[in-house]
Parts: structure tokens; sequence; C-alpha cells
């Protein structure tokens, strides 16, 4: 494969609501910041492409005015996933391979605050047998950390994560919900939908998030420690919640084995739930040696159709920043972790 | 046979679904809106390209940059190019037929979309000239429809070259 | 550079107001079936599925990738779904191709479909916006005044428009998946059809339909080796511009002829009246017809209408354009750009039946989206690149 690289990132800090800045005016400055952060004029950008939810917003082809805020004149190479950016970055990586364009823009954004985020996401489900009975989304984790717990977990290993996870977001900026809790007393509070807490859930975040790819040379060129991708790989689960064994994720497995996600010292993992972390742990084979989710994750800032991307995001960071020379980025989608991609990224 | 062969097979099932939104509008329209209140059509210029935009987005979308200069433009312009709708569709509230058009307002550099009455549909026409009807001060909110609908100036038409380029 | 790839397998669903027979699901399997029975090959052999489609809302499955892995064997798979509003299809056919030139994948199975007659699509096109007065009436609303300008421009007669609206509905008559079969289509008929958006008369626009259309794209091993001929890819090209910018010209949008400029660099194109045999292009409204013969190219700028009125486009003509009978026969939104590529493949595959033209060799597949501003075109042929 082509050596493709992160070389810049950037992202809007996490907030409740947005409600003075439309979808344009909060992509435009976390865009500008992205391609100034690579050194790459804008308009030499080879490929550019975004993932953002429609349904979000509650108007179709939501993405269009997205585009507003890229300057796509002249006229440039550019496509759309109804995904998480993280699949937007998929797209980009191999567009990249084909070896006639050195660079890409990736973005996405998602207002969580725009519409009622429980009840749009039952309408990923089965539409003739599940979605008229409007399971929402939360009830539908739920039932996964049930399955989980009855495998032969605790409670406790929830709120520990959640704990760490808020912990840690305290030393990230972009992160939305932050403090300083004892597990023990996250156990205390009444369960939202049991057996999740209040704090076993994301919160509900507006974000957006800008990413410049680069390859070989070029990468080389604009930026001292690029974060090299060594392996990208997704994989995507049957649907239904009956047939998967909600405890395990294969397909995160999967796509950590095609992506050679091993010897990483720092993990980003997209894991909205508390429970969905040991999970998602277990199926990549991180080892106690392993830092998950230095910026908080998803517990702590979890801007729908952006969180993926963020995790590969600060995961590539961590490279650039001359912090880890290996690191794994991850991004989920779906109910119950039906879909997943791992970005394994290192420094050479 | 099973009963599979005979059984009447289910074709179709309601599954209502209601989901509310609120909407942002953006400071830069959020300024627009504030202005119609006044009686005021309020624009952005593009300190790139220098182009006026109304409806002002907060972006000049060709350059990708942010447009923060302000500037009024006219309330009335020139018909580009305009649609007779005669087509019925559900939440419909105007009878049809009735025309809607692409007004290029005087002063600015891109069209605005809105209707276009007092005059028969059949005489509308590219050129024609178009002054905004407002909305009486204690109707007006923030929203293009304080501007009931444009009519005709009876100035003469604008030459097509005049606006060729905006259509 | 890219890897060489080629089209090995096609399938279609009949496409009509409803397919109340089959629910989503049912309807993608139609056409995968299809595609992978014509590439002589099983669902295992299929290394990753991408699919496209318009608007969620179109039928209300929030992200369907999810929901149709099953139906489409992608379980342990990567799948994924593109939207690029109205040229999806294109696009999703090139999000396929770019995995296999990327040398990632050696099969890959892409699906495009809309299920209109699950929700309803004028809704989701008019939905009201705050703040604004309700101008626009469906697609047709904001398309109608740029075919006025495109006539006022190139003094085109009325008479054309209606000439495509018969032309394609005579080609669907030789196309069994056509939704539309109107047996004595004539140009009285659409003539005298209701003008819905003043200059477009009813049978000058497209119909809703459901529908799926399928195709396998394979690398150059698998290729060699399908059980019927391939259509090599010669060339695969994307553009978008934005929707609204200061002195943006919509009707002959430069986003589209930046496009077919780089698809003809890369097919070694520099006559394309005389080089390519036909085209399939996305016409929503019949005007679009000569509208695209300029932007792609085939005719200049102010002529495209005298190549439909001088039957230059016909069946019979020396460059058939939508011999299927096009999007004014059968638009399952999603879909339509990728029938048009798939199209573009049956005939110089020599598989389009009864509308297949004589010695079509070299063909373009065509789609566009949102304000005339996103372009997804390819270049097949029946010879390697």
């Amino acid at each position: 494969m082509r050596d493709v690289a992160v070389v810049s990132f950037a992202q809007l800090p996490n907030v409740r609501s947005e409600d003075k800045r439309n979808e344009v005016e909060m992509l435009m400055p976390v865009i500008s910041e992205a391609i100034e952060g690579s050194g790459i004029p804008r308009k030499e950008i080879g490929f550019t492409v975004s993932g953002s939810c429609d349904y979000l917003v509650g108007a179709p082809f939501s993405f269009v005015t997205g585009l507003d805020a890229v300057g796509a004149w002249p006229p440039i190479q550019e496509s759309h996933v109804e995904m998480d950016g993280a699949w937007a970055l998929y797209e980009a990586w191999v567009r990249l391979q084909h070896g006639d364009l050195d660079s890409a823009l990736v973005y996405s954004f998602g207002k969580s605050s725009l519409g009622p985020l429980r009840d749009i996401m039952v309408l990923q489900l089965d539409p003739y047998c599940v979605a008229p009975l409007w399971p929402d989304s939360i009830s539908v984790a739920a039932l996964q950390a049930r399955a989980w717990l009855e495998s032969g977990h605790e409670e406790s290993e929830m709120a520990e994560v959640a704990a760490r996870s808020r912990r840690d977001a305290k030393a990230n900026p972009m992160a939305q919900l932050s403090e300083e809790r004892d597990p023990a007393t996250l156990l205390e509070e009444p369960y939202l939908v049991s057996p999740l807490r209040r704090h076993d859930c994301p919160p509900l975040s507006d974000g957006a998030a800008a990413m410049i790819l680069a390859a070989g040379d070029l990468a080389r060129e604009v930026c001292e420690r690029p974060a090299w991708i060594s392996g990208l790989d997704h994989r995507i689960e049957a649907h239904g919640l009956g047939v998967r064994d909600l405890t395990t994720s294969p397909s995160t497995a999967l796509a950590g084995r095609h992506a050679g996600g091993t010897d990483v010292e720092v993990a980003e993992l997209h894991a909205p739930f508390t429970h969905q972390e040991p999970i998602l742990r277990e199926a990549l084979e991180l080892g106690p040696q392993v830092t998950v989710n230095p910026s908080g994750g998803a517990l702590a800032a979890n801007a729908m159709m952006v969180a993926g991307l963020t995790r590969i995001g600060e995961a590539a960071r961590r490279i650039i920043d001359g912090s880890a020379t290996r690191s794994l980025g991850h991004a989920t989608s779906g109910p119950c972790l039906q879909q997943n991609l791992v970005c394994v990224m290192e420094a050479r | 046979m099973s009963d599979t062969d005979t059984v009447e097979p289910v074709r179709s099932i309601r599954a209502p679904a209601r989901l509310e939104y609120r909407f942002t509008a953006g400071a830069a329209q959020s300024r627009f809106l504030r202005h119609l209140v006044e009686g005021k059509i309020l624009a952005q210029r593009c300190p790139q390209c220098g182009k006026v935009y109304v409806s002002p987005r907060g972006a000049c979308a060709a350059d990708g940059v942010a447009t923060r200069e302000e500037v009024e433009v006219a309330d009335r312009g020139t018909v580009t190019t305009f649609c007779v709708v005669n087509v019925k569709f559900a939440q419909q509230v105007l009878t049809i037929p009735y025309v809607s058009a692409t007004i290029l307002l005087d002063g600015a550099d891109i069209g605005l979309m809105h209707l276009i009455q007092e005059v028969e549909a059949d005489q509308v026409h590219m050129g024609m000239r178009v002054e905004a009807v407002w909305s009486p001060p204690e109707e007006r909110g923030p929203t293009l429809e304080s501007i009931r609908y444009f009519r005709p100036t009876g100035e003469p038409d604008a030459a097509y070259e005049s606006y060729r380029e905006y259509v | 550079m890219a890897e060489t790839c080629a089209v090995v397998g096609i399938g279609q669903t009949k496409y009509s107001a409803t397919r109340g027979d089959v629910s989503i699901p049912g309807l993608l399997r139609e056409a995968a079936s299809r595609a992978l029975e014509d590439a002589g090959c099983g669902w295992t052999d299929i290394d990753a599925v991408v699919i496209g489609k318009a608007p969620d809302m179109f039928e209300g499955v929030v992200m369907p990738e999810l929901y149709l892995a099953d139906a489409l064997g992608a379980v342990g798979k990567p799948m994924m779904r593109v939207h690029t509003a109205g040229s999806v299809g294109g696009s999703t056919a090139l999000v396929a191709a770019s995995l296999v030139q990327a040398g990632i994948h050696r099969r890959v199975l892409t699906v495009a479909f809309e299920k209109q007659s699950e929700s309803e699509a004028m809704w989701a096109l008019s939905r009201p916006l705050p703040f604004a007065p309700p101008t626009l009436a469906g697609a047709g609303g904001y398309f109608a005044p740029l075919i006025r300008a495109y006539i006022r421009r190139s003094n085109a007669p009325d008479h054309v428009g209606i000439m495509v609206g018969v032309k394609d509905r005579e080609n669907a008559l030789r196309n069994p998946y056509a939704h539309l079969h109107i047996e004595d289509i004539s140009f009285e008929m659409v003539a005298e059809s209701a003008m819905l958006w003043d200059p477009i008369r009813y049978l000058e626009t497209c119909p809703s339909s459901d529908g799926a259309c399928a195709m396998v794209v394979a690398d150059e091993a698998a290729g060699d080796r399908s059980p019927h001929p391939p259509a090599w890819i010669h060339g695969t090209a994307m553009r978008s511009e934005p929707t609204m910018f200061a002195g943006r010209d919509a009707v002959n949008p430069r986003a589209g002829r930046d496009c077919v400029a780089d698809l003809y660099r890369q097919g070694g194109i520099t006559d394309p009246r005389r080089q390519i045999d036909m085209a399939e292009i996305y016409v929503p409204f019949s005007w679009y017809e000569p509208m695209w013969m300029e932007n792609l190219g085939f005719a200049a700028d102010g002529e495209g209408w005298k190549m439909t009125d001088d039957g230059s486009t016909s069946f019979q003509g020396d460059l058939p354009i939508n011999p299927s009978g096009g999007v004014l026969s059968s638009n399952p939104i999603g879909a339509s750009g990728m029938i048009r590529f798939a199209e573009a493949a049956l005939q110089v595959r020599g598989q389009a039946g009864e509308h297949q033209v004589d010695g079509a060799r070299l063909a373009l597949g065509h789609a566009y989206g949102g304000g005339s501003q996103f372009f997804a075109m390819w270049l097949v042929g029946a010879e390697k690149p």
C-alpha cells in the first residue's frame, strides 16, 4: 500500500448546544484550522470527503450546505458518506492509494441538540419489525450492558470506566464532560435505564472535526512527525440484536486483525457506553499496558458522526506530538457496536 | 402444500414517526432576519472576491471564507429567471398557479428566491423589474415572509446582458 | 496508477411506482442476486459491499446499511454507504470501483436503491424551510428556472423538450425493466400534458419509482475470467461545486465540464462525439438532454438542442442517448445514477437486449445531483484500457 499519514487534525470544543452557529459557521473555522495546520494550500488539496447524517438535522441533503465551508471553487473532487467521519477517512485513504492525488481533507459534523436523538436512532433499526416498537437508543444499549454483565462482569467495572474517562477529560479542552468522581459513589446513583446509570451514557454533544491526510513525500514535507497509517480496516456484523452475541465484538476483532492493531501504546476507542469499552478492549486484545481513551473518549464528548473521526484524530495527535510511536483509533456505528473501524498509526 | 402458499401476504404496515427539531439559523442569517423586521435587506460582502451575498449565510461558498462586512441592498431588483408552479402537493399553502422567481436585488451579486404577484403568471418575464411588498411593520417577524411578495415596478425591463451572468 | 478494473455483473429490478411485493431488503437482493448470477459468483466471492441512496427520509430508515448488512451478505465484510444527492448512484459505483482500483479488493458488490413508495419523497424534497416563504414545489420548482434560462440562452424551440419526452418513452418500450411503458406515446400526448412547472410539462418529468440496481466490480484477473464479457473501466471522475455563490453558472456548471474533461483525459478522448458510441445521462427533466450535450462537450454552447432536433440522440442516431429510456422512464432516485452507469456497461458488454446499440464499444455513464453541483461519471469500454 501507498504510505499515507494524518498530518493535521482540528476539532471544535464539544458543547451541549451550538445554538448560535449553523453547520457552515461551525465547519468554517475547524476546516480552516486543519488546512492551515497542514501547511498545504487549500486549493491544492486533492480530494475532499465528509460524513454526516440528515436525520440529525431533520432535513435532507444537510451535507450540501456543509460544502459551503470548504471553498469548493474551482470545482473539487468530493464525496460524502452518510456515516461517521471515520468512514469518510477510509474513503479518502482508499482514494489516495490510486496514486494520482497526494492529499485529502476529511471532515464531519453533527449536532445532537437539534432533535430527539434517542428517538432518531430508533430509525436505524429494522423498519418493519423493530423500529415501530420505538426501542430508544439507551434502552438498546442497556440490553447489551445487561448481556455483558450476565456474562460475568460487575457494574463497578462500568463505573471505573466512567470515572477514569471523565477524569482524563479534564486535560482535554475539547471535552464537554469532565469531573473527578469516585467510582463507588457513582454506583449510588439511580438507574437511567437499568443497568445503565446516567454516567454510563455519553453526553449529548454538538461538534465538528476536520483532518488532513497526505501521502509519501508530501506528508514528510509538511509534517515533522506524520502519523503514518499502517493499517485501516472496517467490518460490519448482522443487524438483528437477537442473532448476535452482544457480549463480544467480532467485527472489531476482525478489523483489528486486518489493520494489524497490535503493540500500540495508546488506543482511542469509540465506546459511547461504559460497558462497550471492555468489550472493545477484549476484541482488540489490548493489554493493561495500553493507555485507553486519554482524551476521555465518547463518554466525555459524543458529537454524532464526529466522535469516531475524533478518536482517530486524537490517536494521530499523539504520534504527531511525539508522545507515542504507535497508536490505534477506533470508530463504531449502529446499535450495540454493529459496525467497527480500526485505524493503526505509527511514527517512522 | 403448506399454508405459506395460501396465506394473504402482508404488503404494507403503517409506522408513523414524529420527530421535532429546532433549527439553528446561525449568526449571519439571524442578523439578516432581524433586519427584515426593520424593513431592511442586509447582505454580506466576501473579503476575497468582493461579491455581495443575500441572503447572507456567513460564508462565501466559492472561497470558503467568513463574510463579515455587512451592506444593505435595495428591496427592488430584476427577475433573472422564474417558474410558474402549477403542481399541487401536500402541505401547499399557495394557490396555483403561482410564480416563483430568482430576483437579483440591486446591489447584490446573487439572486434571491421569492414570489411574484399582482401580475398574471403569463405576464411575468425575464428582465422584469420588481419591488418588495412588505407586510405592515406590526406583522413583520424575523422571516423572509415579512416580504409578502414582489410586484412589477413598471420600469423598463433590464437588458439581458445586465443579468445573464446571475442566472 | 490505479489498478485496471471492470464491471463483471449487473442486476436490475423491475422499476415501478410501488414494489409492494418486496420489502426494502427484498428489493436490494433482487438486484444483487441478479448481478452475482451475471458475474458467475456467489456471496462469498464478494470482498466488500458499497450501497448508495438518496436521503434517508425517502424511506425513513436512518443509515440503512446497518439494517441491510444481512440481506446483502455483508456480515464480516467492509460495508459503506454513500450519499451525494442525485448523483449518488454514480458516486456509489465510483467508490466501489475505487476500492478495486486501489488494489484493496478483488470483487466489490455495489447496490443503489430507492423505495419511494414507503415514504413521501415530494414531502421530503419540499419540506418548508424555517424563515422562508414556501416558494419551492419539489425538484421541478428548482430546475424549471434553469431550463428557462437555457432556452433563453440557446434560443431553442419549444418542441425540443417535448421530443426528448417522446424519445425516451419510446426507448423505454424496448427495456423490460423500465417503469413507464406508454405504448401510445406521441408528440401530441407530451405537448398536451399539463404544464406543471412552466416550462416543464408533466410528461417532460421523471416518474417516482421503486427499484434497485447492482453491479459487481472486479479486478483485472477476475475480469479476465468472467463468464460474460466485462465492461472495462476507462475512466472515473467526480466533481463538486457549491450550490450558491455569486456568479455561478447553474445552467452549464463548471463542475460538469471539469468532470468530463478529466474523464476524457483518462480515456484519451479528443473528439467525444466521434469516439464515444453512446451515453446514458441523467435527464430528470427533458430539457436536460440538450443542456448536458453542451456540458459534456458533445455539442458547442447553445447547440445542444440541435442534436435532439436532428435525431442524433435517438436510438438510430449517431450518438444514442438513454436507449434504456433514461430517468424520464424510471426514477428510483438513489439508484437512477447507478442505472446510467450500469446501462452504459450493459451496452459495451453487448447485453442490452432489445435496446442494444449496434457496435457500442465505448460508452459514457453520467449522474448529477443537488443544484446541478455534484457530478459523477465513468467511461466504459469493450476493450481493456
